[in-house]
């Protein structure tokens, strides 16, 4: 029932958001129509932070309770994170070609979201190559709480490396009201989307334990 | 008015699973100070299992362990202080000598004068002559008898052993016992054969499926331990 | 303290295991002093374009090298379930990493010091001030706290030579960027004054990653 009810809300949300970065808000001056892409990009990369730092306080959480379902949070939501950090970078990319004519720069924010798909990346590798479920489920919440407790750290480092360059400004003036609305409708609608994916997922995740269960007992009792 | 005194080890109600597999379930023992617990068993009985909780390298999912009253939950290092473990593999460092291995076991274990007991252990052994040959070299047989050596540094009150005598002859294996009942009280092992392993228990006790199967409070008869096993066999 | 001390026999165990096998001075050098030599084909003989790489260079060879002796560290003990062997005896799992950690940082210090010289004779670059050595043993520190726990992980794992590289690498960035910089700096003449903030960096990951991984060790090694 209440999964019922986010989906019609972000549905909604995400809807209303379309409308808005498409046809409400004006095109800014400077860079034309693919500017709108920043509406995206600034919430898939909120939302891929969030899921990171849930995957973290889940990962502790599984360490302390051991229960499956902490594991199941963490896992569905590194994947959700996965990918909305990938459709950040991409829409980073596709920005930074028409905004400054390459499609990559080391800037803080984009060098930080590389990192973190990396270790997103680890979390998977780790737990595909180990062979018992409760072990994996270990070790991939190492994997979250490292990897989190290291991402102010490289954001960090990279800006002090950055600040050595020019720096980049993305507005010359600050946002118009009609462009903040578009923002922030962005912003609520992904985060709605992120905690019904996660809802979704997780529930599918015990779904597959339990199936993964059911199987390996059938099989010690036909063996 | 009797003194109860607290048996050397405690198992209640212990539960080991890995993912759906049920290595253990809900098994109890008490072992008495001074006894010698053999436990048999059919393969993928638990024994292997048993002995990696009561040694505090695994983990049960349930259930608890005293030793001597003391639970593993909240003393483990101090129980570790007194138990001395042989398990399937040596523990042993391939790279480096018999010497160094024992030297290093001795320092973890707070041995004093280890170089008088190592020197002993490896002679009542027959080591003595290989006391620096890297372990690499060694036989079978001999790293065998070198963990042995290990294991008893530092006299542990409490041994847990899994089958301690594969890849020993009958003089090494007879130098086994004699060097257990030196310094040991209690002592617990697994052992595939019945007969030789009833010949060195006090006790012996049967596991199958994760549970005790057998488990009389006195050392039965070779008899009734025979037909108790068959039908342990039944129930794998 | 007693703890200190028994991580210290292990870490004295390790040293004599090298001393007994000359494992790490055979391979691990020969090949760090190989990836810097492929380098130097890489770069050119442009002497102007060496100094300015060098910094990276030497960074990134340490990188390398430092995985294949973390690996090896905890290959010892996979051998004969040795790490059963620290287990069981009457030590905390706290001083089994430290006693691994002190053990790889001494290793990574001793590679460091044999091939510094080298490097320095083929770039020539002068590597031999005071500045220098603090930043490389912090960095090492770092590699070593992470490293040690990373490394344990991935000899549990069915594919440790993937694993490994996988986690270090992204976790490891802040340290890289920020010894890569201030050696760079240093190299250019500057002094400690102008390093301070990249030796921030340093010892904030040293700091948190040396207790994080020193709590969360004993998650990985339990069965």
């Amino acid at each position: 029932m209440k999964r019922k009810v986010l989906f019609f809300i972000s549905a909604g949300l995400l809807l209303l958001s379309f409308y808005m970065v498409l046809v409400f808000v004006p095109t800014e001056k400077d860079m034309g129509i693919v500017q709108r892409i920043f509406y995206y990009h600034v919430p898939l990369a909120w939302v891929a932070f969030l899921a990171f730092f849930v995957v973290f306080f889940a990962s502790i959480g599984y360490l302390v309770k051991r229960k499956p379902r902490w594991d199941h949070v963490a896992c569905a939501s590194a994947e959700i994170g996965l990918v909305f950090i990938s459709l950040m970078l991409l829409t980073g990319m596709i920005w930074a070609k028409s905004a400054w004519g390459v499609w990559w720069i080391w800037e803080p924010r984009l060098t930080t979201s590389l990192v973190l798909w990396f270790v997103y990346v680890a979390y998977f590798i780790v737990r595909a190559y180990v062979v018992e479920e409760e072990r994996k489920a270990r070790f991939g919440a190492v994997v979250g709480i490292i990897g989190f407790l290291n991402v102010p750290l490289v954001f960090l480092s990279v800006t002090l490396w950055r600040t050595q360059h020019p720096p980049l400004t993305i507005f010359t003036d600050g946002l118009a009201g009609s462009m903040m609305a578009t923002l922030l409708v962005c912003l609520f609608a992904f985060n709605f989307f992120y905690i019904y994916l996660l809802a979704e997922v997780t529930l599918m995740k015990a779904d597959e334990r339990a199936v993964r269960q059911l199987k390996e007992k059938s099989i010690r009792r036909n063996s | 008015m009797a003194v109860e005194t607290n048996p050397a080890v405690e198992v209640k109600n212990l539960s080991r699973t890995f993912g759906t597999f049920e290595a253990l379930k809900n098994l109890s023992l008490a072992v008495r100070p001074g006894e010698t617990l053999a436990i048999f068993g059919h393969n993928g009985a638990g024994k292997t299992t048993l002995l990696k909780i009561l040694s505090t390298v695994m983990k049960p999912t349930g259930g608890e362990i005293y030793y001597g009253g003391l639970s593993i939950a909240a003393d483990a290092e101090n129980i570790r202080r007194r138990l001395g473990v042989v398990s399937h593999r040596s523990f042993l460092y391939s790279s480096l000598t018999a010497y160094d291995n024992l030297v290093f076991y001795s320092r973890l274990y707070d041995v004093a004068g280890y170089e008088t007991r190592i020197k002993h252990l490896l002679n009542q052994l027959g080591l003595r002559s290989r006391m620096y040959d890297k372990v690499g070299t060694f036989s079978r047989g001999m790293s065998q008898r070198l963990a042995i050596a290990r294991a008893l540094l530092h006299r542990p009150e409490i041994v847990l052993m899994d089958e301690p005598e594969s890849g020993l002859d009958s003089s090494a294996m007879d130098t086994l016992w004699q060097l257990m009942r030196e310094d040991c009280r209690t002592i617990i092992f697994t052992h595939h054969n019945l007969e030789r392993g009833f010949q060195a228990a006090s006790r012996v006790v049967i596991m199958a499926r994760g549970r005790m199967f057998f488990c009389p409070d006195i050392k039965c008869s070779p008899g009734e331990l025979e037909k108790a096993y068959a039908s342990s066999l039944e129930t794998a | 303290m007693r703890e200190i001390a028994k991580a210290f026999t292990i870490a004295a165990k390790d040293v004599l295991t090298e001393i007994r096998t000359r494992e790490i001075i055979s391979s691990v050098v020969v090949f760090a002093v190989l990836v810097i030599v492929i380098f130097n084909f890489a770069f050119g003989s442009n002497q102007q374009a060496a100094g300015l790489v060098a910094p990276g260079i030497i960074w990134v060879t340490f990188a390398f090298a430092g995985i294949l002796s973390l690996n090896r560290s905890f290959i010892l003990e996979k051998e004969e379930d040795c790490i059963e062997g620290l287990m069981v005896a009457p030590i905390s799992r706290e001083s089994i990493y430290l006693g691994k950690f002190f053990g790889n940082l001494f290793f990574i210090l001793l590679i460091q010091a044999i091939v510094i010289p080298v490097f320095s004779l083929l770039f020539n670059v002068g590597f031999f001030n005071i500045e220098l050595v603090l930043i490389t043993v912090m960095a090492s520190v770092g590699f070593a706290s992470v490293g040690t726990l990373f490394a344990a992980m991935a000899v549990s794992t069915r594919a440790r030579e993937l694993v490994l590289p996988v986690l270090f690498f992204p976790v490891i960035t802040p340290v890289i960027i920020a010894a890569v910089n201030a050696s760079a700096a240093i190299l250019d003449g500057g002094v400690l004054s102008s390093i301070t903030q990249w030796l921030g960096i340093i010892g904030a990951f040293d700091v948190i990653f040396l207790v994080a991984s020193y709590l969360i060790f004993c998650f990985i090694i339990e069965e």
